[in-house]
């Protein structure tokens, strides 16, 4: 039930009632309504309990596993949260003058620092602010690099087709063409296809490594040959940054130019359209072309702003400040709690819980798409066999798991693999937790051979059962109308 | 198995050819594609005078589960198109060869046309492609 349907003439909250008319005087009359909105009029406590019943029927990583392949959705340690709360980080206005600013700019430059050491780059701009605009600024600068060598013709960029999902559509919104390559059998890229795909018309390569098919690329070194020497940069998606933490580095292996999710990999709190960041790094030659602000140290050890003056070429702003500053301090603090030694276990922990899972579920009959493979940090089974004999897709495998308490994997992504689960636990599930899951994977598969319209109609428990996904969009409708 | 029908041509990337004679061809995906994509919800077609080179992307089909592009199978000249299935994108889940057809093309070189696979050769092609 929408709160705006418990609503009654005269009810109110008087907590929540403004303590004074708000000054409206700068406002031209004709912008000004002439009745006043239609707002739920409920009681606080109303309120309180719609609320609450909302948030108890969320599946969340506070509430559930939620093994969501290439999202990392890790624990968000509440130590970030009260850490970056604190009241010199919270009341900072971004206009304040530097000297005001000494603290906050440390923990920046800091985390810059820190995001070089780890990614290998050479230098790092924490400015946008999502995953998204990370890659968008990644290609943009690839794109400034070409132009500002006088090299015009380069109108593609290539694709795996085991690349993150959004990478095609980065390329597209900066003006490329897209070209995609195929995967060989074991889940490497195809090299010949590459060899052929390359050329003077390439811009450069978008990879993601580990590869969302949950293996590690073997033939990077060579892929990096290879795109170089046709004049094309290397672009490393950091969705997968999680599995070779403090392992190995993206810089090492021969990328121009990365960016980060730290929501993902930095275990900032995950989007719902909030507040994100995805920082970018570059190797040396594309230094030059980074967003602004960035922060940087002078000789007398005093924090300032790198802008527009300092570095002519940027490709510019992203956003009217150096990024979303609230989501960095939370990374900045979740790297520092770490430290070295804790970022290596990180890619550890998360390896060995997927690597556990997978050899359990291959155990209980499960088909693993590369069963040759080791697992990185997430890995796919394929239910094609059940969708085939049994007639129970992977689908109804996902809505089923929600019944068990479990938020479904990835589902049928990456595309290249049929009726497939992309499962990612991440370190900080405990094995009690996997284990629950491989049982109630174990329990659906016997449901689907026994009682498989169980599985078909799932799910059974949740305030909703199955939505009619077709339908919500063909005939999108978000709109609640008063009145009717 | 999937239906295929005999008189038509084949891609490797499961697009359909119809010879409607007078050197144009009508264009869509099969039955086998709309089987793995499963409901559409959406579906972009190239404008009509388009002049489109065979492996073209020239339209993009989506369904719940993925938006995949559409492979010119042949190279022409756009001279009609399918536009009922902007509203009902589901025509081609229903009736991928005969109301599901996407655009029609005016033929460069009709030769290419028969260096497209046949149905045996198609059915051959899916099935390899299961395993």
């Amino acid at each position: 039930m929408l709160i705006f349907e418990q609503s009654r003439p005269g009810r109110r909250a008087f907590a929540q009632a403004p303590a004074r008319k708000a000054a409206l005087d700068d406002i031209p009359a004709e912008f000004l309504r002439d009745k006043p909105p239609a707002l739920p009029e409920v009681s606080e406590m109303q309120v309180v309990r719609h609320y609450t019943r909302l948030s108890q029927k969320n599946f969340s990583i506070d509430t559930q596993f939620y093994p969501l392949g290439s999202c990392t959705m890790k624990y968000n340690p509440r130590a970030c949260n009260s850490l970056a709360m604190l009241p010199g980080f919270l009341g900072r206005h971004p206009l304040a003058p530097l000297t005001h600013s000494q603290g906050f700019m440390a923990c920046m430059f800091e985390l810059q620092e820190l995001l070089k050491e780890v990614t290998g780059m050479s230098e790092v701009s924490l400015v946008p602010a999502a995953g998204a605009q990370g890659e968008f600024t990644g290609v943009a600068m690839i794109r400034a690099y070409h132009d500002a060598q006088g090299d015009t013709g380069r109108t593609e960029i290539i694709v795996p087709d085991a690349a993150h999902g959004t990478n095609p559509a980065t390329a597209v919104m900066c003006g490329y063409k897209v070209k995609e390559i195929p995967t060989d059998a074991a889940g490497d890229v195809d090299l010949e296809a590459l060899q052929s795909a390359v050329g003077p018309q390439t811009a450069g390569i978008m990879l993601t490594n580990p590869s969302t098919v949950g293996v590690f690329e073997r033939n990077i070194e060579q892929i990096a040959r290879i795109v170089h020497e046709a004049g094309g940069l290397l672009y490393y998606d950091g969705a997968n940054l999680n599995a070779i933490l403090g392992k190995c580095r993206p810089g090492d292996m021969g990328f121009d130019v990365i960016h980060m999710n730290l929501h993902k990999t930095f275990s900032t709190p995950h989007g719902g359209g909030g507040p994100g960041a995805g920082p970018v790094g570059v190797s040396e030659r594309l230094k030059p072309f980074l967003p602004v602000p960035m922060v940087a140290k002078d000789g007398y050890g005093d924090y300032y702003w790198l802008t527009e003056k300092e570095r002519p070429q940027s490709i510019g702003k992203l956003m009217t400040f150096a990024g979303n500053a609230g989501v960095l301090l939370r990374a900045w603090i979740y790297a520092r709690m770490l430290g070295r030694e804790g970022m290596i276990r990180v890619a550890d922990h998360a390896t060995l819980n997927a690597n556990y899972m997978a050899r359990q579920l291959e155990k209980a009959g499960f088909d693993l798409a590369y069963p040759q493979r080791r697992a990185t940090h997430e890995f796919i089974v394929t239910l094609r066999r059940q969708a085939k004999e049994l007639k129970v897709t992977a689908m109804d495998f996902a809505k089923r798991l929600l019944d068990y308490g479990y938020h479904a994997p990835t589902t049928y992504f990456p595309l290249l693999v049929p009726e497939c689960f992309l499962i990612e636990p991440t370190e900080t599930e405990a094995r009690e937790e996997l284990d629950g899951f491989i049982e109630a994977m174990k329990a659906i598969q016997h449901e689907a051979e026994t009682e498989p319209d169980t599985v078909r109609s799932a799910p059974h428990t949740l305030p909703v059962r199955r939505l009619d996904d077709v339908r919500a969009a063909r005939e999108l409708d978000l709109k609640w109308k008063a009145g009717e | 198995m999937s239906n295929i029908p005999s008189d038509y041509r084949y891609t490797k990337t499961h697009e359909w050819v119809r010879d409607d004679g007078d050197g144009v061809v009508a264009v869509g995906i099969t039955d086998h594609a709309q089987e793995l994509l499963g409901d559409l919800v959406f579906v972009e077609l190239p404008e009509v005078g388009a002049e489109l080179a065979a492996g073209d992307e020239c339209a993009v089909v989506e369904s719940v589960k993925a938006a995949s592009d559409v492979y010119c199978p042949v190279s022409g000249e756009v001279v009609e198109i399918n536009e009922a299935l902007v509203d009902a994108p589901e025509t081609i889940n229903t009736d991928p060869y005969d109301a599901g057809w996407m655009f029609k093309l005016k033929l460069l070189d009709e030769g290419e046309v028969e260096n497209l696979m046949d149905a045996e050769a198609y059915a051959e092609h899916c099935e390899s492609e299961e395993h």
